[in-house]
């Protein structure tokens, strides 16, 4: 008799399991370990690069710390591997780090194709150009039978052709094999124009001789979606990643920052109360604390911080908002609500 | 070579005879010699303008490397110096590894130096204890607190696997050169696949399958850090190269040394250890010393499985915005290149003496 209760208790347990569905095991390896393993790249300008302490500075690089102060309490609690273009993929794979966040272009192959889940995109990129301010350019347009600087075997001269010729302009590409030799042909005047993804030319803008004699220009020719990916083997765990990039930018659009969040929790507003945790169980439900929001945004900053710190006005690099600015500013960015 | 030093008598050193000697001597080494010249000046001259002329010696940031006509950025390197050197390894434990690379200096020095006693105690104690003492300074334990290997870097790291995988290749490489020379098949056999095997595939892949691929088949819940696995991948690469040195040094030791060695009894290993190995090994010096060096600009390969090396430290510098100026891609490089000719042309120099002193006996 006990017996069969028992296998009972057992079958109703099974039955009932994809309910609850148990937590996320690499939210449990994460919470065993102390800390959480990231994937940044090697080096790139805003996005992650060692400061002369030996400090991970960056965009890519925050957003992991906010989703280790979400899960910890603590920005702290998080190494960070770097990964090189061609291994990154499969060292999440094999489990080297639990999170890539490196400057990684949301394609509909790497989607499908390598196993992975984009969580969602931190930073809209694209193709652009920039050209030097005396030329007097305004619009890539103008750049009818200009000598333009790339670098071969990337994407970037096939985004090119399709555009140039799309517009039916006229054009003459010199290509290099390496970054310093394009930068250095288009200081040298080798060229009108220079292209690469917008956020690189910012970048290469200030390897220049005199970095304000040069504009980019407004066009963006292809879409370089750049977001964390995680391993699509454990979907709660990407949940977690998404919402914790979701929170941050939900709360620059709802005005919480890393200065007010403490008044803000008194907020009368339900969608500021649901996003810090002070009505709802949202953060429990992932298997957090329901003041996970609230750590990350405290810590670290929420989404309009942590661009303006790393490549915006608060950084050398300078970047506009662009299509980097909420969606009620003309931007993408674009949060799914907390309810 | 010079020829007949013993013949030629004492002169004065007269200069503008020893300019029509050796560069002069015909109108084509005339002509050599003058396009040479321009070569060099050509070269030289701007690098100098711009390494140590018009260099940037001190400064904050970028904008102290933005003058006009700024030559080398060295604030980018000063400013960092503690990354370079070692690494993200903790703040407060630096001293650690200063010590441990002390005692490597000084061991060597000590087998160096000809006039210090006890070479070979030093020897044994440099090959035994010293890598147990290395081990517990750097990675921690008894009682110091514990650094991940994931936070070491930058020369500190360049010198871990340069040293770990010399002090492993040779004499593993020694004991594959023997047992691809013996007289027992199976040896024989298993040491010509290891061999090839390891000869046969890129030290990239291999760094690529013992950090990232071996992890996938390992039982759940084996972890073997990752840079010891790296390690362990350079030391078996590098001593299937040490093997081949090796056995080309045994094979130029005449035949009669080994039929003497087994007319007056001596058994293969006292053979070996005692009559054929050090003449192998000494006719072998500049090979070994070649691989070596090898195996220390080799250390640059593990950036590509997520350790910074001295140069891996130095490239993610470079994408530092508070940095970003015409000139600091180029003075980082400079660096490297500059750190990693030092210690290179010491191993050579170091291997041009070790020749010197043991060709003695042998000396015409």
């Amino acid at each position: 008799m006990r017996i069969r209760v028992a296998a009972l208790a057992f079958l109703a347990a099974i039955l009932t399991q994809p309910a609850f569905a148990g937590p996320s095991p690499t939210l449990q390896k994460v919470l065993k370990n102390g800390y959480l393993r990231c994937g940044v790249s090697e080096g790139l300008q805003g996005f992650s690069t060692p400061d002369a302490k030996g400090r991970w500075t960056g965009l890519d690089v925050d957003f992991c710390r906010a989703l280790a102060a979400a899960i910890f309490g603590d920005a702290q609690k998080v190494r960070f591997t770097p990964a090189s273009a061609k291994v990154r993929f499969t060292a999440l794979q094999s489990g080297e780090y639990d999170v890539l966040s490196r400057n990684t272009t949301w394609t509909m192959s790497r989607d499908v194709q390598l196993g992975l889940e984009f969580a969602g995109t931190i930073y809209y990129d694209g193709q652009g150009f920039m050209v030097p301010k005396k030329l007097n350019i305004k619009s890539a347009k103008q750049l009818n039978g200009a000598n333009i600087c790339t670098n071969t075997g990337t994407t970037t001269e096939l985004n090119l052709a399709d555009y140039f010729r799309s517009n039916k302009l006229k054009y003459t590409v010199i290509a290099f094999e390496r970054e310093p030799e394009v930068v250095a042909a288009y200081d040298s005047g080798r060229c009108d124009a220079i292209t690469t993804d917008q956020s690189g030319l910012y970048a290469e803008r200030l390897t220049l001789k005199n970095p304000a004699d040069h504009v980019i220009l407004p066009e963006i020719i292809s879409k370089e979606p750049l977001g964390p990916a995680v391993n699509q083997s454990d979907p709660q765990w990407g949940d977690i990643v998404r919402w914790t990039l979701f929170a941050l930018i939900n709360a620059e659009e709802l005005g919480v920052t890393s200065k007010n969040v403490d008044q803000m929790l008194k907020s009368p507003n339900p969608e500021i109360r649901r996003l810090l945790g002070v009505e709802g169980s949202f953060g429990q439900s992932m298997g957090l604390s329901n003041d996970w929001a609230v750590r990350a945004i405290k810590q670290v900053g929420n989404y309009g911080e942590i661009f303006e710190r790393n490549v915006g006005q608060g950084s050398p690099l300078k970047i506009q908002r662009g299509l980097n600015a909420l969606w009620k500013h003309g931007g993408l960015q674009y949060a799914p609500p907390v309810r | 070579m010079a020829m007949f030093p013993e013949a030629r008598p004492v002169e004065r050193f007269r200069p503008l005879e020893w300019l029509r000697e050796n560069l002069f001597s015909s109108p084509l080494n005339g002509a050599l010699t003058i396009v040479a010249l321009v070569i060099i000046y050509w070269l030289v001259v701007p690098t100098v303008q711009w390494a140590i002329v018009n260099a940037v010696w001190t400064g904050g940031s970028r904008e102290a490397c933005l003058g006009e006509g700024a030559g080398a950025c060295w604030p980018f390197i000063t400013n960092r110096i503690g990354l370079i050197l070692y690494g993200f390894y903790d703040d407060g434990e630096r001293w650690r590894p200063i010590l441990t690379f002390a005692l490597l200096v000084a061991g060597i020095l000590w087998l160096t130096l000809p006039r210090l006693p006890r070479k070979m105690l030093v020897a044994v104690l440099m090959v035994t204890i010293y890598p147990v003492v290395a081990y517990c300074l750097l990675t921690g334990g008894l009682g110091l607190g514990v650094v991940p290997t994931s936070r070491w870097g930058g020369l500190l790291l360049t010198m871990v696997v340069a040293v770990t995988g010399i002090l492993l290749s040779l004499p593993l490489g020694i004991l594959l050169a023997l047992g691809r020379r013996s007289d027992l098949p199976v040896v024989r056999i298993a040491s010509v696949i290891f061999i090839e095997f390891w000869r046969g595939v890129p030290l990239v892949t291999v760094l690529f399958m013992a950090s990232y691929m071996l992890p996938l088949f390992a039982p759940q819940g084996v972890t073997v850090d990752k840079l010891l696995r790296a390690l362990i991948a350079v030391a078996l690469f590098n001593s299937a190269y040490m093997a081949e040195v090796v056995r080309g040094g045994l094979q130029a030791v005449a035949k009669g040394q080994q039929e003497a060695a087994t007319a007056l009894g001596l058994g293969y290993w006292q053979s070996n250890t005692l009559i054929i190995l050090p003449q192998a090994l000494r006719l072998a010096i500049p090979n070994i010393v070649s691989t070596f060096i090898g195996i220390f600009k080799d250390t640059t390969l593990v950036s590509i499985i997520g350790f910074f090396d001295l140069l891996g430290i130095i490239q993610s510098g470079t994408s530092d915005s508070h940095w970003a100026s015409p000139s600091t891609a180029f003075t980082g490089y400079l660096f490297a290149a500059a750190v990693f000719w030092v210690f290179c042309f010491s191993m050579s120099r170091y291997s041009r003496h070790m020749e010197r002193v043991l060709n003695a006996g042998e000396r015409r």
